[in-house]
């Protein structure tokens, strides 16, 4: 028989983080920021039980929350990857084929026998193991097993386990709207209610060539995956990323290019860092800057400037130079920015890079350097060593006012039990 | 292998040389090299399932007599089921809290160790949930 797809979905990940570490967070509305304390990333039941949007602005909820009781949180995302990571071991000790498609989320394969009870079973353990609640959707497809999760979600009596093949799967995908089908986007729903489509079961029912008319191939993909056909294989190898970006807010609004030159400084070592973490080359690099559209008085302005690396590189100093040259491009005066950021693109291997006619001897020696500059931040902390255009008093940096420990990684910051 | 040329830095930062030193260039090799095993790691000891294990640090002395001090760092693992007279981390009505459990008839009790604090019975009016397992105690002696 076909094995068939479970997605296993921590439910409010990061509240749930931020409670196995904090009982009286237990009952309450939770939320998490997220970075730079901007907006609402992450909700509890009782936090969406009050009206709290996704993305809601924390400046413009502050009474709401003051009012409410509302406990809010910065992003912890040390705490939160290493919670993932012991969600995901714990996974593997019971499922052998497993794709972690985020932080919170991975498709699993079942065989013919793991149904619900194998699920809970599941579910129990990683509540047992980890503190943190997870649901489980089964389907024949990614795109039905996405589905099913939804449902047990949003049904509470299922007990956070739902298998499509146990229920009649047509009666459920025609209260399900398309725009909450994995892959739809609200302007293609969109697009499809003008059609006459609106619910998971009209878009399964659709005329498979009119969609793939309407919405290509990767539209088609999802009619067909709605019909049980699957199209979307386990991804079990992590394929190699695309692209890499650090970018953030600033704490305050910053207008000196200095300013700016740290910040992005800073970011570009940090992607340097992960593509040699990776063994990636980068062959592009884009930075930009923008000024805070949620004040709308002030005058905007936002910009964005690439360049191409031959041959490609993966050295902190060509890149942070290159960087700079990008930022004294697009950088004009007068302006209060808020953010700025890097991403690299066009990523290879490293070792598919062949010796270049341009290749400067001092390869090896600059190899070193670069290892012993990232033993050394591993060791003593990010940013420990540091280029001298990242700043030496970082006056730009995040706010990070509201962040809970980082319990599982600092030995200084452990969960402190009374014995009182 | 060649021993890196040392790299200066601000602070004076040492830098380790690595266990298995290899063949120093014009020298003999080490008759030791074949037998260098990796080093005893307390992890293999202290953390039986890595996954479920976490450390957490106690604030108090009332259980100084069950061994463990105040300021000790406490291996807690969640995945084993806690049985009677196991020594737990418990969320008690809100708190964090560590005790030893106890169950007699039908009864559950957490104990503390030191008779200045009595047992206190977990009553249905209680909020407890069993956190983890306290599975060693590291204590820095004075």
């Amino acid at each position: 028989m076909t094995p068939r797809f479970a997605l296993l979905d921590c439910n409010n990940f990061y509240c749930s983080c931020e409670r196995v570490f904090n009982p009286r967070l237990i009952g309450v509305p939770v939320v998490v920021l997220s970075n730079n304390d901007g907006c609402v990333v992450a909700r509890s039941e009782e936090a969406k039980g009050l009206g709290i949007p996704m993305g809601a602005p924390a400046f413009k909820n502050q009474e709401l929350f003051t009012k409410n009781g509302v406990q809010v949180f910065s992003s912890n995302y040390t705490l939160y990857g290493d919670m993932s990571a012991r969600v995901m071991n714990t996974v593997r000790t019971m499922v052998q084929h497993i794709e972690v498609y985020s932080i919170d989320e991975a498709f699993l394969t079942f065989d013919a026998s793991q149904g619900e009870s194998f699920a809970q079973a599941l579910r129990a353990k990683v509540r047992r193991w980890t503190g943190l609640p997870v649901s489980v959707g089964i389907g024949p497809t990614k795109t039905l097993a996405k589905l099913a999760n939804r449902w047990a979600k949003k049904n509470p009596r299922l007990n956070g386990v739902f298998d499509l093949a146990a229920a009649r799967a047509d009666e459920i995908l025609a209260r399900i709207e398309c725009q909450d089908i994995w892959g739809i986007g609200r302007r293609t729903a969109a697009k499809l209610a003008k059609a006459g489509i609106r619910t998971a079961r009209d878009l399964k029912l659709a005329d498979i060539p009119w969609i793939r008319n309407e919405l290509g191939v990767v539209g088609e993909r999802i009619a067909r995956e709605l019909n049980g056909i699957s199209c979307l294989a386990m991804e079990e190898v992590l394929a190699s990323k695309k692209a890499i970006a650090s970018a953030r807010s600033f704490g305050h609004q910053v207008e000196s290019i200095e300013e700016i030159q740290q910040a992005l400084s800073t970011y570009i070592a940090r992607v340097a860092e992960k593509l040699r973490a990776g063994k990636m080359l980068a062959s592009r690099m884009e930075v930009f800057v923008e000024t805070n559209p949620f004040k709308p008085e002030s005058p905007q302005y936002h910009a964005s400037a690439q360049a191409t690396f031959m041959p490609p590189t993966d050295h902190t100093p060509a890149l942070i130079s290159k960087g700079l040259e990008l930022l004294s491009k697009i950088y004009r005066q007068g302006f209060e920015y808020k953010k700025t950021g890097v991403m690299v693109t066009e990523l290879i291997p490293e070792d598919s890079v062949q010796g270049s006619l341009f290749d400067e001897g001092s390869e090896d020696q600059q190899k070193h350097l670069q290892s012993v500059v990232d033993q050394l931040n591993q060791k003593l902390g990010q940013n420990t060593v540091r280029y001298a255009s990242m700043g030496m008093r970082q006056t730009w940096k995040m706010r990070q006012e509201r962040k809970s420990k980082c319990y599982t990684t600092k030995w200084d910051e452990l969960l402190v039990v009374g014995a009182s | 292998m060649n021993i890196d040329p040392p790299v200066s830095f601000e602070g004076r930062i040492s830098r380790s040389i690595p266990l298995f030193a290899g063949t120093v260039p014009a020298g003999f090799p080490s008759p030791a090299d074949d037998y260098v095993e990796k080093g005893i790691d307390l992890n293999e000891q202290l953390v039986r399932n890595p996954i479920s294990t976490f450390f957490v640090r106690a604030k108090g002395d009332s259980m100084k007599d069950a061994g463990i001090a105040s300021g000790d760092i406490l291996v807690v693992d969640k995945s084993i089921t806690a049985a009677d007279k196991q020594i737990v981390v418990a969320m008690l009505d809100g708190e964090f809290t560590v005790k030893r459990l106890r169950r007699r008839n039908n009864r559950v009790f957490l104990e503390s160790g030191n008779p200045e604090f009595p047992p206190r019975e977990i009553t249905p009016d209680h909020d407890l949930v069993i956190w983890g397992v306290v599975t060693f105690v590291i204590h820095q002696p004075k």
